[in-house]
């Protein structure tokens, strides 16, 4: 597996708040990445520096280098919306736009210059079908996606950033405010994306990441303290810190 | 990739221009102002032109003496203030914490329509209901006066005075006035003595907002007043500030259609002063 | 038990209140009723149909509507654009705060500034710097500064209640910011857009000083274009001159109860789309 992103000695502030500390990481290829800590230790921050999302936040200020394909992100040759676009986001909260299902699938490819019905019939009916949505809403494409579960929500939002074929998604605890067997299904769906796709994701679930995850990074404080394959990480931990996490002893 | 990075700084741009437009738009009125109020002040003498007794601007010795305009607004607006103001926040309490749902729906509705109503539709009732009985009572030779331009006034101001104060009497903590009330004070004694004073800054906020209608009325002032540049005095006919503006510019030109301009200035400088205070008190009330 | 004084206090407090909230009950009922029994007779479809003619002395009020139609159309059609503009300035670009302040400074301001100062401006500037002459055009362009503040208000206020997470969806999609704001920002605020129409209707209905100077007394019947290069009365401004200078007081309160009626129709509908629009967000 060759690597997709790395970081290299990323800092962050919010004005004179340091968020990020010198956080190095290497994330593979088709695979699930998972980042765990307790809240606040910069976890979501991070995944947020991997699309540029965190543009969008005044006073935030940066150091250091993200490269995608070996090309750093933060350069200012950089078109922003189409990295997003190659590096999709799935959000803590399920963020359906208030239009109908296909209009909501359909939003990215719309951006991104695809005019064309029936391409767009295409794609929106392979995205639902690629997150396992397909089935429960077919018959009702043209309905508003606010009228469906949060479970349903969320797998359409998934849908909704395979729609623009990225070749990232990061997920933000994408299963936060879901019930637990909408969480399993999100879970499986993420199994099965990460054939096509490299998924890293927040989570603040730590059998959620030994679950689905390859390898694991646990932050604390804004500082990334350990790095490596999943099941090495939770069976032995090379850091007393993470040990103590992983074992419950805080956050 | 380049073109749209283009389109998007324009795009930005014309929200910033529109962004400033009420920028903009009160330095054009005041640039506007000062250039064309300045000249004549200059002419008449500062000291002249605001405490000159004497308006005789079609006179063959124009005299351009504003006093009486700048007192008569003065007083207008002081009397409009006192007796509005009672009425406006006894109702504001009553309505805000004593009503009845229906009885408050049913007021907040028909003080909206006090707000509504053209200043014009004011000044015609006022001009053949009050102006006429004003004449009867006191029994003077004409109704049109300083006294009736303030009951005009007092009842146009009511629904600001309302409004804004209701505002800030329904944003009082309910833990406050729970806290009263289990100390014995009775519900009427809580509202005035822990509401009021927890409000005191949104009310601060209705009177000076009233303060800014009353002297910046002019049609329904010219329909009742009488329009005659005397030196204010209560049962007489008198000319505001507003209405001295509107009285003469249709026919003025010359030195005269500058000292119009002047009065004008006068007015502005008189309702940013207004507004710099209104601001005050409704940032004290956001903290 | 209450101590005497304390019974007095609470009396006296609640006399008070009773008194200030009926008389302004009474002062309410009695401008409606005394404007509509002496005007409602007056209305006839002659006054409604005709323009006035000195020859037979017939008085009729269509330019005067129809210029006020002219007026509250030519008025909105600047002030929507540009008050949503500024409102999306605001909402979605503006990062400096010192800015925004003085942004809204200047707003708060223009809403205070009296239609009279606002009339004498709008004819020095449009009528005769930017060679308007006295129009309904120049008339409207002014009552464009007075209502501008309140449709940037409203908008900004229902821009405020669209999700954050609609916004961070579409930029995680790829989309830009022109974009985001266009598909995602705009159709949240249709209400506030509406609300701030309705507002300034009413605010454009009832104005008559900032009109005096600017679009002047005439009469003539127009056409829309026609309407709005040349001068030309609006109902408030027609009561004004008919009550003041020709003692129609017939005419003027019929004007008074056409104006009556819009106002309460206006605040009526006023009440229905905020009520409909907060049922909607519940949803």
């Amino acid at each position: 597996m060759s690597d997709i992103m790395t970081a290299k000695d990323l800092n962050l502030w919010y004005d004179q708040t340091q968020a990020l500390k010198n956080v190095n990481i290497t994330i593979p290829e088709k695979s699930i990445t998972a980042f765990i800590g307790p809240s606040g230790c910069g976890k979501s921050t991070f995944l947020k520096t991997l699309n540029r999302m965190n543009d969008l936040i005044p006073s935030v200020r940066i150091t250091g280098e993200v490269c995608y394909n070996g090309q750093n992100i933060y350069d200012s040759s950089v078109d922003v919306n189409e990295l997003r676009r190659e590096i999709g986001m799935v959000f803590q909260k399920p963020n359906p736009f208030p239009m109908s299902i296909y209009d909501n699938i359909a939003y990215g490819p719309r951006t991104h210059g695809i005019k064309s019905k029936v391409k767009l019939d295409e794609i929106v009916e392979q995205s639902l079908r690629d997150a396992a949505i397909w089935d429960e809403v077919k018959d009702r494409l043209k309905k508003n996606a606010l009228g469906m579960s949060g479970g349903q929500q969320q797998r359409l939002c998934i849908a909704r950033a395979l729609a623009v074929k990225p070749k990232i998604l990061l997920m933000d605890e994408p299963t936060s405010a879901l019930d637990p067997i909408s969480t399993s299904r999100i879970e499986e769906l993420a199994i099965e994306l990460k054939k096509s796709y490299t998924i890293v994701i927040v989570t603040h679930n730590m059998q959620q990441a030994v679950r689905i995850s390859d390898n694991t990074a646990f932050f604390l404080l804004g500082e990334l303290i350990e790095y490596g394959e999943t099941e090495k990480l939770f069976s032995q931990p090379t850091d007393k810190r993470t040990e103590d996490y992983i074992t419950g002893r805080f956050g | 990739m380049k073109k749209n990075k283009m389109i998007e700084r324009v795009i930005h741009g014309v929200f910033l221009i529109l962004g400033l437009l009420t920028v903009g738009c009160v330095l054009l009125i005041t640039i506007y102002l000062v250039i064309s109020g300045v000249p004549a002040i200059a002419e008449i003498g500062l000291f002249d032109f605001l405490f000159g007794t004497e308006w005789a601007s079609t006179a063959t010795e124009p005299k351009y003496g504003i006093l009486p305009f700048i007192l008569t607004s003065v007083y207008g607006t002081a009397g409009a203030i006192l007796i509005g103001v009672p009425i406006g926040f006894f109702a504001a309490v009553y309505l805000s914490k004593m009503a009845t749902p229906k009885v408050k729906a049913f007021m907040e509705g028909a003080v909206s329509l006090l707000a509504g109503i053209p200043s014009v539709v004011y000044g015609l009732v006022g001009m053949l209901v009050l102006v006429p009985a004003v004449r009867e009572i006191f029994d003077i030779p004409d109704g049109a006066s300083l006294f009736s331009a303030i009951i005009v006034l007092a009842i146009m101001i009511l629904p600001s005075i309302i409004k804004v104060s209701m505002t800030a009497l329904e944003a009082v903590p309910k833990e406050y006035e729970d806290a009263s009330l289990a100390l014995g004070a009775t519900p009427v004694e809580t509202y005035f003595r822990v509401s009021v004073p927890a409000a005191k800054s949104g009310i601060a906020a209705a009177v000076v907002l009233g303060v800014g209608r009353a002297i910046g009325e002019a049609m329904a002032v010219m329909m009742v007043s009488g329009n005659v540049p005397n030196m204010p005095s209560l049962f007489q006919s008198v000319r505001f500030l507003t209405t001295a503006v509107a009285s003469e510019m249709s026919y003025s030109s010359g030195l005269q259609q500058q000292a119009l301009f002047s009065i004008a200035l006068v007015l502005f400088l008189f309702i940013m002063l207004i507004n710099a205070t209104l601001n005050f008190f409704l940032k004290k009330e956001k903290d | 038990m209450l101590s005497k004084k304390r019974k007095l206090y609470i009396g006296a407090m609640k006399a008070a209140m009773y008194i200030s909230t009926g008389l302004t009950a009474a002062l309410v009922i009695f401008l409606v009723v005394y404007v509509f029994v002496k005007g409602v007779p007056h209305i006839s479809w002659e006054l409604l149909s005709t323009k006035p003619s000195y020859i037979s002395g017939r008085i009729g009020i269509l330019p005067d509507i129809l210029n006020t139609l002219y007026i509250v159309l030519a008025t909105l059609i600047f002030v929507i654009p540009l008050g949503v503009g500024a409102a999306i300035y605001l909402t979605e670009y503006a990062k400096n705060k010192r800015l925004v302040g003085i942004i809204e400074y200047a707003a708060e301001t223009l809403s205070g500034i009296p239609s009279i100062i606002y009339g004498l401006v709008g004819m020095l500037f449009f009528c005769q710097f930017l060679g308007f002459k006295t129009s309904l055009l120049a008339g409207s362009l002014t009552l464009v500064i007075m209502n501008l503040p309140t449709v940037m208000r409203t908008t900004q206020e229902s821009l405020k209640t669209v999700p954050q997470s609609y916004r961070d969806g579409a930029f995680g999609l790829g989309a830009g910011k022109w974009r985001v704001i266009r598909t995602v920002v705009l159709p949240g605020c249709v209400d506030g857009v509406i609300t701030g129409c309705i507002l300034s209707i009413g605010r454009i209905l009832g104005e008559s000083a900032a009109l005096l100077f600017t679009a002047g007394f005439a009469h003539a019947l127009n056409g829309i274009f026609e309407g709005l290069t040349s001068p030309g009365a609006s109902l408030t401004v027609a009561l004004y001159v008919y009550a003041k200078e020709q003692g129609e007081f017939g005419v003027a309160f019929a004007i008074a109860a056409i104006l009556m009626i819009l106002t309460l129709l206006i605040n009526f509908s006023a009440t229905l789309v905020s009520r409909y629009f907060a049922k909607k967000r519940e949803l």
